[in-house]
């Protein structure tokens, strides 16, 4: 392997910390087990039971739930290092992965930080250092004019010189404003007028800067690594250009459309740029790629291992994270650039808990119930080194290995990875970032590793928090997708066919749901007993039948109800009616039977299916309403497809409900886990109705809570910076006769 | 079950299939006309019981449902249907009383009875159908009301009584008031089964009014619909008669007052869905008298096992026409498991079958006619009844007798004694008995198979119960009468009183039956007698009379 002798190789560390959480934590213990290093694991209270602790060997708690009380803590992580003895940290990414000063107070306590030298985290931190650099190494950065002469003609040939079309852009600007596109000279002028005119307005200077206009830009990015002798390599790129606000969601490798020439351009570039920093470890040098006109430029570097190297993983077969423990022990690079295999194509799924179609807003809770599919490897499986001729052909210097043969271990089985720091029960994305996991695929070609991305999407059933798993599986099955025509606008541009309107979920759904709800009640019974009591089901001796009305209604408010007629026949079978708004479906002799509290297994019209539908419980404490929030749910899993349904309360508990929320009109209760922002009132003041009370932050969003009723402030149950729970009291207002 | 007990079972089960002796072989041929004849009118018979059935179900008829359900509330059927677990079985008692009785129509006798599963626990529930002349009770409503309390008490079943009801039909006042067995014994029956720590709930959907009133007043514990159930003894009209005050309903005996006042109510519901719920919850935590662990103890000897032949097969084997004879053990052969039954004294008395067998897995002893009963039979019988009796095996009748052999040599040789053996052997047997009468049931042979006071009897839609048949009947008549005019119309008239309608529209057994369903209603009727009743040793359960055997008092309503 390489060119690495046993004898030379420095040993790894006995002992390793890793500063992080989640999928990522766990990643890199993984990977540490394998080769014998022990790993030390630190976590917040809220995390105490979370995977990566019951993984690590040991575990240190470093305090309060909120990031800068914990995992951004420097000290506390120093101090568990010396504690357990860990010679050397991994950051992981985000937290104090790309922070030059953790990184040098490691190196003073001479612990070692696995990652670049702080000297290149600082220099890659800066924008404009950082393009300075690029620029002198011969990276191309995006053309543009920087200066101070606003001379109207000089800034038109400036344009003419960049090459249109261009963006014309407000130096103290932001937020879109004084930002003008500009596709010819002619328009030059009265665009620029116009930018300037809206930059003084809005940041009292007028100001602008011109750069090239990429109006189909992709964001292909190049997996670097090098280790402390000098070494280099590109281990390829990849293409992350499908974004929703501005992050990314789905990543592939390679990117699809570059030619082998191209390659071999953006990873020499990428070399060069790593090079100028004097880089050290994993990096990732980051390009905005025109799609129009193949050209790609400099945008910036990032210091650490990022949350989308599986795929790089999965195409050169490689263990990433293992490298990085080689670079950091001393050792040179395991492969030399020739000898680094491309093989197949690779997607990673990022499974978040938010809201596509509500702009993507982080959601937050339990996870009541996760399946994921079968993953077939842990770590990418190996590939054996190699490179098409004529590719290798393109590293001249580094061509010492060629080979014909493009053949992997385990050829023609496409590889599926599931990358997760949570299982069912782990509550997510209340302090920190909504990611449940990631879905990594692998195929011989773009097309298959599609195909195997779509059908574990299938697969993935999550129930507790919203998710995009059916957002990624419709991207995943859009043909622009397909077809590889990726760029950072893709979601806005397809916007309509990635948000199809949700119909009504299909009549045999809503049969199948019912049936569940209606079965369920027989399977907690007493199921064991052979009394004919039991076994003689929905017997009714007298001619009565025991049929069943089931009512359902979908997720939005207001929906209307629809109602389910399940009515047993003999031989175990259910005559099913279903009857919604605008139509009525009937299903004879459909055959139904709970596998298990969650399994539905079912047979309509000659076909048998397997369902999942997992029933969520509304959260206790809240009191009964007519809003969908307060009542069962049944999640139902159905040929890929996730529907949602609502058990609507019965009325007199919704009566029940309204007596408890009239007698609480005053108390205020946190929506949500959340922090304390503000607090803007005390005991005894006087409230009208709706004046703001309690500001509340979660998940970035700030929520401000407003008094429901007229009156006196008669407890206030929280105070600012706090973090309280869901359903905490937070204000309680008695209500006066004044307010009435 | 523990892992010896299931040890045991498979053993059972292993034994039995090399061992062919015990399984009925069936020789009958469901080609032959005969078969296809008796099949046929079988097959009549029932779809006519069917059709009166499902005529009964309609109760009051739409606009009576209609009127309810203006109101806001549910049909006495799906209170019931709501009450009751979901996929739960339910037993139905006498759906047909009250058939043709009274010049008006009265389905099921303005109430519905029977047996079924609430959080878990068999219980009786009583219901008053509203839609039927306002729930009122006619002789037979109060009847059936303390047949089903009856049933409750032998087998130490909770009751839960769901009313709406305006008490007593005044105009049958007589029938219904003041004898023993009348409106009084309701509250009689209440109060020993409380003591007898036999949950009584009652549900107040509606008027409860009068006599009615003290059904709600006499539960253990009760729930009223706000703004819809009412419990006064005496409504607002009869209050102006007697003292000049004018009060509205809700203020003389509404749920809110009751509930927050007099104390007359425990639970005050929203609606009618809502008092099921408290219910229900209620029937969950009754605790050990509600018979949480009779459950466990009503497991079943052995695994249950279909018969081997089917019983769609008994409408061609029996037919209608009580003339005709058949194998009784045909009959046997498709209602017990495995389709087998181990005979006992098979060569002795051979118009009497009897033998063991298993049925849904409940162990029972099975005494069924294959003919007149000689003396030898009479004494296999009694032999038989002592045997089960000993050995805490219950009994099942399977009746098809023409009654005890008459004529000179029967006399000499004492059949009125040994007949009297087997009434005594029946009416003493320390088990519980059940009756299935599938053909005819004559004379004194009807109290020698015990269709007299067993703990159920079900009938099938052919039976017939007479002091004997109406062909002899007539007869005798003849022979003994002077007004031949008289006999015509009076073997009509017997025939129509022997029928099984007849009888079970005046409450002379639990219900008419379809013959397919006898393994399954029997089966529901052994779990049930399977049950170790909690707290009470059986002689104090079994008794109806009462004079301070040491039991208490029930739960008084404070």
């Amino acid at each position: 392997e390489g060119t690495v002798s046993l004898r030379t190789r420095k040993p790894h560390f006995d002992k390793i910390l890793i500063a992080n959480r989640g999928e990522i934590a766990c990643r890199v213990i993984r990977t540490a087990k394998k080769l014998g290093i022990k790993t030390v694991a630190v976590y917040s209270d809220v995390d105490a039971d979370s995977m990566h602790v019951k993984m690590a060997d040991e575990a240190y708690c470093i305090g309060p739930a909120p990031s800068a009380e914990s995992y951004l803590r420097i000290e506390k992580i120093i101090d568990v290092c010396r504690r357990s003895g860990a010679q050397a940290v991994h950051p992981g990414y985000g937290f104090l992965s790309e922070n030059a000063k953790f990184a040098e107070r490691l190196s003073e306590e001479g612990i070692v930080f696995i990652g670049p030298p702080a000297s290149a985290i600082v220099s890659m931190g800066s924008k404009s250092e950082s393009k300075n650099i690029m620029i002198a190494a011969g990276v191309p950065c995006v053309p543009g004019y920087h200066g101070n002469n606003q001379d109207p003609d000089f800034l038109l040939e400036e344009a003419k010189r960049i090459g249109f079309p261009v963006l014309i852009k407000a130096t103290h600007g932001g937020g879109g404003k004084g930002m003008r596109a500009v596709d010819s000279p002619s328009a030059f002028s009265d665009a620029l007028a116009s930018a300037k005119r809206e930059s003084a307005k809005s940041f009292g200077d007028d100001t602008v800067l011109i750069e090239r206009y990429i109006t189909r830009p992709r964001h292909v990015e190049v997996q670097v690594f090098a280790d402390t002798q000098g070494g280099v390599v590109s281990l390829w790129e990849r293409d992350c250009s499908v974004q929703r606000r501005n992050q990314k969601i789905i990543e592939e490798a390679p990117a699809p459309g570059l030619s082998p020439e191209l390659r071999a351009d953006l990873s020499a570039k990428a070399v060069a740029a790593a090079r100028a920093v004097n880089y050290v470890g994993a990096g990732t040098v980051e390009f905005i790629f025109d799609n129009d006109t193949q050209e790609f430029y400099f945008m910036e570097m990032n210091t650490r291992l990022q949350v989308e190297h599986p795929v790089t993983e999965m195409i050169t077969g490689l263990d990433l994270v293992e490298w990085q423990l080689e670079v950091a022990a001393g050792n040179p690079l395991p492969l030399s650039q020739s000898a680094i295999p491309l093989h197949g194509h690779a997607f990673e799924a990022r499974i978040y808990a938010e809201n596509p179609r509500n702009n993507f807003l982080p959601d937050s809770g339990r996870l009541l119930y996760l399946s994921t599919p079968q993953p077939t490897c842990a770590f990418a499986p190996a590939v054996v080194p190699a490179l098409r001729e004529e590719e290798a052909a393109l590293y001249p210097t580094l061509s010492t290995f060629t080979s014909t043969s493009t053949s992997l271990t385990g050829e023609g089985a496409p590889a599926v990875r599931i990358e997760q720091g949570f299982g069912s029960g782990a509550q997510i994305g209340v302090f920190y970032d909504p990611m449940i996991a990631k879905l990594v695929v692998h195929g011989r070609d773009r097309t298959e590793a599609l195909r195997v991305l779509r059908k574990a999407l299938e697969e993935y059933k999550v129930v507790g928090v919203s998710t995009n798993v059916e957002f990624l599986r419709i991207l995943a099955s859009h043909g622009a997708f397909i077809d590889g025509e990726v760029e950072t606008g893709f979601i806005p541009k397809h916007f309509e066919e990635l948000f199809p309107n949700v119909g009504e979920p299909e009549p045999e759904v809503l049969a199948q749901a019912a049936l569940f709800a209606a079965l369920r009640t027989q399977l907690r019974g007493n199921g064991m007993s052979a009394s004919p009591w039991v076994s003689l089901t929905s017997r009714r001796f007298g001619g009565d039948t025991a049929g069943r009305i089931i009512t359902l209604q979908n997720e939005g408010e207001n929906a209307e109800p629809i109602t389910v007629h399940v009515v047993p026949q003999p031989g175990g079978v259910f005559d099913v009616t279903v009857q919604t708004a605008s139509s009525q479906t009937e299903f004879r002799g459909m055959s139904a039977r709970l596998v298990s509290l969650t399994e539905l297994a079912s047979t309509v019209n000659g076909q048998s299916s397997n369902t999942t539908i997992v029933a969520q419980p509304p959260p206790p404490n809240v009191p009964p309403s007519s809003s969908p929030n307060t009542m069962e749910r049944l999640h139902i899993f159905h040929n890929g497809r996730k529907s949602t349904l609502v058990l609507p309360s019965p009325k007199w508990l919704l009566s029940l409900g309204g007596d408890v929320l009239n007698a609480a009109k005053g108390a205020l209760r946190a929506p949500m886990p959340s922090l304390v922002v503000e607090v803007r009132v005390g005991v005894g003041e006087r409230v009208e109705e709706g004046q703001a009370v309690v500001v509340l932050e979660s998940m970035k969003t700030e929520t401000v809570l407003r008094a429901g009723v007229a009156g006196v402030v008669r407890a206030v149950g929280c105070k600012k910076g706090e973090m309280v729970e869901e359903g905490r009291e937070l204000v309680d207002i008695e209500e006066d006769a004044e307010g009435k | 079950a523990s892992r010896p007990a299931l040890r045991t079972n498979i053993l059972r089960i292993a034994s039995r299939r090399y061992y062919h002796a015990d399984v009925l072989p069936s020789l009958i041929s469901r080609s032959s006309p005969e078969f296809i004849a008796r099949s046929q009118a079988m097959d009549e018979l029932v779809k006519d019981l069917e059709t009166k059935m499902a005529e009964a179900r309609l109760g009051g008829g739409a606009k009576a449902a209609e009127r309810m359900r203006s109101k806001g509330k549910k049909l006495p059927r799906e209170r019931l249907g709501l009450l009751l677990d979901p996929h739960s079985p339910f037993l139905e008692l006498s759906p047909l009383a009250a058939h043709e009785v009274y010049p008006e129509s009265v389905p099921g006798a303005g109430i519905i009875t029977g047996i079924g599963r609430i959080s878990g626990k068999e219980c009786v529930i009583v219901v008053n159908d509203a839609t039927v002349k306002g729930g009122s009770y006619y002789p037979l409503t109060v009847k059936k009301h303390i047949r089903a309390q009856e049933i409750a008490r032998d087998n130490g079943l909770p009751c839960v009584y769901v009313v709406e009801s305006g008490g007593a039909a005044l105009p049958h006042q007589a029938n219904v008031f003041p004898d023993k067995e009348h409106f009084g014994r309701i509250f009689y029956n209440m109060a020993q089964m409380s003591a007898l720590g036999i949950p009584q709930i009652a549900i107040v959907h509606g008027i409860s009014v009068a006599g009615g009133a003290y059904v709600p007043a006499m539960a253990d514990e009760n729930i009223i619909v706000r703004n819809q159930g009412h419990i006064f003894l005496a409504g607002p009209p009869l209050v102006k008669a007697a003292t000049g005050e004018v009060v509205d309903e809700e203020t003389l005996g509404g749920g809110l007052m009751h509930s927050s006042e007099s104390g007359v109510t425990d639970h005050l519901a929203r609606d009618d869905e809502h008092a099921i719920a408290i219910a229900r919850g209620v029937v969950g935590d009754l605790g050990k008298s509600g018979g949480a662990e009779i459950a466990h103890l009503a497991q079943p000897d052995a695994p249950p096992e279909d018969p081997i032949y089917s019983p769609s097969e008994l409408h061609g084997i029996v037919g209608t026409d009580v003339r005709q004879p058949f194998d009784m053990r045909d009959v046997i052969a498709r209602i017990v498991d495995g389709s087998r039954f181990r005979e006992f004294k098979k060569e002795y008395g051979t118009t009497m079958v009897t033998g063991f067998a298993h049925i849904h897995g409940y162990q029972v002893g099975i005494v069924a006619n294959n003919g007149i009963l000689f003396s030898p039979s009479a004494l296999k019988a009694t032999h038989f009844i002592e045997l089960c009796s000993q050995r805490k095996v219950p009994l099942l009748f399977l009746v098809n007798v023409t009654g005890y052999m008459v004529g000179s040599k029967a006399e000499k040789g004492g059949i009125a004694k040994d007949g009297a053996k087997m009434v005594r052997a029946v009416a003493c047997a320390d088990v519980p008995k059940l009756t299935v009468i599938v053909g005819g049931s004559f004379g004194a042979g009807n109290y020698g198979m015990c269709a007299y006071s067993p703990r159920f009897l079900w009938m099938w839609p052919n039976a017939k119960v007479s002091v004997m048949g109406s062909g002899q009947l007539s007869q005798v008549m003849t022979t003994v009468s002077k007004d031949p005019a008289q006999h015509n119309s009076l073997k009509a008239e017997i025939e129509k009183q022997s029928t099984a309608l007849y009888a079970s529209a005046r409450l002379w057994d639990d219900g008419i039956i379809r013959p397919t369903d006898t393994r399954d209603v029997v089966g529901l009727g052994l779990a049930l007698a399977a049950r170790q009743i909690c707290g009470a040793t059986r002689n104090a359960v079994t008794t109806t009379t009462w004079d301070g055997n040491g039991r208490g008092f029930g739960v008084f309503r404070m």
